[in-house]
């Protein structure tokens, strides 16, 4: 290989469901800080964290949003771990069309954490006052990418574009965007 | 644009079956805050005093405190608002959970129900989506057992519920409201929701809450944060574990009990148990509270867990906090296995934890006293335990004796007549107390229990240490630090308190502090029950996080109302005195203000009628406990003193003066 290796920061968020207390501090927090302005609301239902919070069943995962799915999966998974049994999807990450999580209530657009970006940690883990939320960090060595990667990357976001609007309105849009250029 | 606050009611009358979203108008919230105080205003203009708890007339009113739903930690509390059946005067009973926030981010800061629907129904409220649903099929069900058969019909796992049991559907007069890990248990509230044919609220929102001015509020927030974790990192020294830390006492996690056991009164209020808590005890209650409870837990956006999630075998799981733990248990004279069991089924039937109990024990007593005799007791097992399930099963289902004995010890009592009355002890304003009999006369104690309105001594005490610390250097070190005073003079009223001797109770605090403590505690409550903010990170606990210096400025950003300490104190004050002339105009007197009369063993007539008298003057209220005309004046009450100048509670001319008038 003769790529070049280059270090990047690996942020973490480690999940300690035991020590979870069910509060929904970090569902609300999340929404405030992606509030426009920053703050100037709060509805847990934009959140990109939610918890799932069955009190009779001692459930409390905390999931976070992760990539937005096109099609919902044809099979899905049912766990029972130390006697508890959790539906299927309880710990996906994903926006899909199969259910609600992760999307913007009006929009329906797909949510997805991003860490807090410019702040010292994610706030829903500074708002965990019962550690159930811990940052890690630390450093990698990863490949640079290659130029043929940021092609192909570049082409799954306009695929992913074309499958949600259609390939015509993404076109206009790119003829738009280049006019005003 | 309404900050904090929604700026809409949801108004459902029960008896057309016809829902409203109302909007509201953002001067009350000025004068009144929200919460309790928009509440009281609503009770005095709409629930004049000819209307029974029973009657359709009667509201039953759901609101969410005013800072509900924005980021201020811990300030999650529904406060329920009504008439209630047993004492006949305004009701209003709140719990934590998770429903306040909810119902703002669905659109609306009050839930008011009106009229009686002619079937069981319940409310389910999905953002603008309201529907008024059949709830036949949950008739008798359990409360808990409701809220997750809703649940799984809607197929809405996330949608908060708040649901009656079986003691609210037969109008239990200390039936409570309950929602998972709370209830709303105080006055009989559940029994109105019953009689309104209302098992269960539902609610849904997907909404957002503003605030005004961001910055500023998530920094006040973030200092809230800061000083919890402080407290929590620093208990108070020298006090009883539950007072040392934040939050509501936490009885889930505590398991020394020495205290209340041995300090508390057992069976009807009557026997201390001193030398109670021995190892044996200890050990043997440490291990079932440590099997039966899976989690400590939380209300909504706080981080104090002062609840938890209690599975015993063999019954379904349930949620507690607080003193439930332990009334039942002493009221039987039983131990915390049997506490537990059946705390399980009270909450599925939806009692209040503090009457309930009591009314039993009360009724065993009649019956070992031959003023009730085993003929009223058809079947009833030989064991305590045994006749303390039996008479939940009878109360609830009011069958037999039970009917009786569902309208509490007061109404009980007078029906059952043949020297009942002396049994029941343990009230004011015909509301069961803690089990609790003291020696020496406590005066600020003495001023809470006579006029405080929510009639129940939690609801009103707190910040102000119960006691002195033996030594001066240590109440100097405790006001070192003490910056939630409202006044520096409070500092020194308890550096010069002593135990014993000079300065000492009941003389010491002297009757003007008194005045100026309790009026303190009060007002810090009423703050809270408007914000919706829980007493455990404000008015409860020593030295907490919320007090009268910071929350003005949560309101002002939070709700853009300009706020300072002054006009924040003197809207507490006008709500305050609006909850008392709802009251007042039920025909509440000086007569109705008295703590039980065995409360305290050692009783000074002189001090407490001074007591009453200089308090009633500070408060603005004349001699009989009515406010007076100028102080309704100058809070902006006029209207309240018209009316009761149309009723003759006060003349045209003049308030009824003073001493000559009652004395």
């Amino acid at each position: 290989m003769k790529s070049q290796k280059t270090k990047k920061t690996i942020k973490t968020i480690k999940i300690d469901v035991d020590k979870c207390n069910g509060c929904r501090a970090c569902e609300m927090i999340c929404s405030a800080f992606h509030a426009e302005p920053k703050y100037s609301s709060n509805n847990p239902a934009r959140s990109r964290i939610r918890i799932i919070r069955e009190p009779l069943r001692d459930l409390y995962i905390p999931v976070y949003a992760g990539e937005y799915a096109v099609a919902e999966c044809a099979g899905r998974d049912k766990y029972t771990i130390d006697g508890k049994e959790y539906d299927e999807c309880s710990f996906c990450r994903a926006s899909c069309p199969s259910r609600d999580e992760f999307k913007e209530p009006d929009s329906g657009l797909p949510l997805k954490c991003d860490m807090c970006e410019g702040e010292q940690e994610p706030l829903c883990v500074k708002w965990c006052m019962h550690d159930a939320l811990l940052l890690e960090e630390r450093e990698e060595e990863v490949d640079e990418p290659e130029p043929e990667d940021e092609q192909e990357e570049l082409e799954i976001g306009l695929e992913a574009l074309a499958d949600k609007y259609g390939l015509e309105k993404v076109k206009d849009a790119m003829a738009r965007i280049s006019k005003k250029d | 644009m309404r900050y904090a606050e929604t700026g809409f009611n949801l108004e459902v009358d029960l008896t057309r079956g016809n829902i409203e979203k109302v909007a509201t108008d953002p001067k009350d919230t000025e004068l009144y805050l929200g919460g309790l105080g928009t509440n009281a205003k609503i009770l005095w203009d709409r629930v004049p005093p000819e209307v029974e708890a029973f009657s359709p007339e009667n509201l039953l009113i759901f609101a969410a405190g005013l800072l509900c739903g924005t980021p201020a930690i811990g300030c999650n509390r529904t406060i329920v608002t009504t008439i209630s059946p047993q004492t006949k005067l305004m009701a209003f009973s709140m719990m934590g959970g998770f429903l306040a926030p909810e119902l703002k981010y669905a659109g609306y800061d009050k839930v008011i129900l009106r009229g009686k629907s002619p079937s069981l129904v319940y409310l389910w409220i999905n953002n603008d989506k309201v529907e008024i649903r059949d709830a036949a099929h949950l008739k008798g069900k359990g409360a808990i057992e409701t809220a997750e058969i809703i649940r799984k019909e809607l197929k809405q796992p996330k949608a908060q519920v708040a649901a009656i049991g079986m003691a609210g559907e037969n109008r239990v007069f200390y039936a409570s409201i309950e929602q998972g890990r709370s209830s709303a248990s105080r006055g009989g509230i559940g029994a109105v929701m019953g009689d309104k044919g209302v098992k269960a609220i539902v609610v849904r929102g997907t909404q957002d809450i503003n605030v005004a001015q961001p910055e500023a509020f998530m920094e006040l927030t973030n200092e809230v944060m800061d000083y919890i974790q402080f407290r929590n990192d620093n208990p108070i020294p020298g006090v009883m574990p539950i007072l040392a830390g934040l939050g509501s006492p936490q009885e889930m996690k505590v398991h020394d009990e020495k205290w209340h056991t041995e300090n508390f009164n057992w069976g009807n209020s009557r026997t201390r148990r001193k030398g109670f808590w021995t190892d044996e005890i200890a050990l043997e209650w440490m291990e079932t509270l440590d099997n039966a409870r899976t989690r400590l837990i939380s209300c909504y956006n706080c981080p104090m867990t002062c609840g938890a999630t209690i599975s015993m075998p063999g019954l379904p799981t349930y949620m507690m906090k607080c003193f439930t733990k332990l009334t039942y248990t002493m009221a039987a004279y039983s131990d915390l296995d049997f506490g537990l069991r059946i705390a399980q089924r009270a909450t599925e039937y939806g009692l209040d934890g503090f009457s309930a109990p009591q009314v039993m024990a009360f009724a065993l007593e009649l019956l070992e006293n031959g003023i009730l005799t085993d003929d009223d007791f058809p079947e009833m097992p030989a064991d305590t335990e045994g006749r303390f399930y039996y008479l939940l099963d009878k109360i609830v289902r009011r069958e037999g004796i039970g009917d009786i004995l569902a309208n509490g010890t007061y109404w009980a009592a007078k029906e059952i007549g043949n020297g009942a009355e002396d049994y029941a002890h343990n009230n004011i304003k015909k509301h069961e107390q803690l089990p609790l009999k003291l020696s020496m006369l406590n005066p600020i104690y003495y001023l809470m229990y006579c006029t405080g309105e929510k009639i129940n001594i939690t609801q009103i005490e707190g910040q102000f240490p119960q006691a002195p610390y033996p030594k001066k250097e240590h109440r100097e070190a405790f006001v070192k630090d003490w910056h939630q005073v409202p006044d520096d003079k409070f500092k020194q009223y308890f550096v010069d308190w002593n135990p014993r001797g000079e300065n000492s109770m009941p003389f010491y605090p002297t009757v003007d502090m008194c005045c100026d403590i309790v009026d303190w505690q009060e007002m810090m409550h009423y703050i809270d029950d408007a914000l919706g903010q829980c007493a455990g990170l404000s008015s409860f606990p020593l030295k907490p996080p919320y007090h009268i210096h910071n929350y003005p400025k949560f309101i002002s950003a939070g709700a853009g109302i300009e706020m300072d300490e002054d006009s924040l104190s003197k809207a507490a004050k006008r709500y305050r005195t609006l909850v008392r002339a709802i009251n007042i105009r039920r025909g509440m007197r000086r007569k109705d203000e008295t703590p039980p009369e065995n409360h305290w063993k050692k009783r000074f007539p002189e001090l407490e009628k001074e007591l009453l008298d200089t308090y009633y003057k500070f408060k603005g209220w004349n001699h009989d406990g009515i406010p007076t005309k100028a102080s309704l004046h100058e809070l902006g009450l006029d209207y309240v003193g018209e009316d009761f100048v149309k009723r003759g509670i006060l003349t045209v001319n003049e308030d009824v003066p003073s001493e000559e008038a009652t004395a």
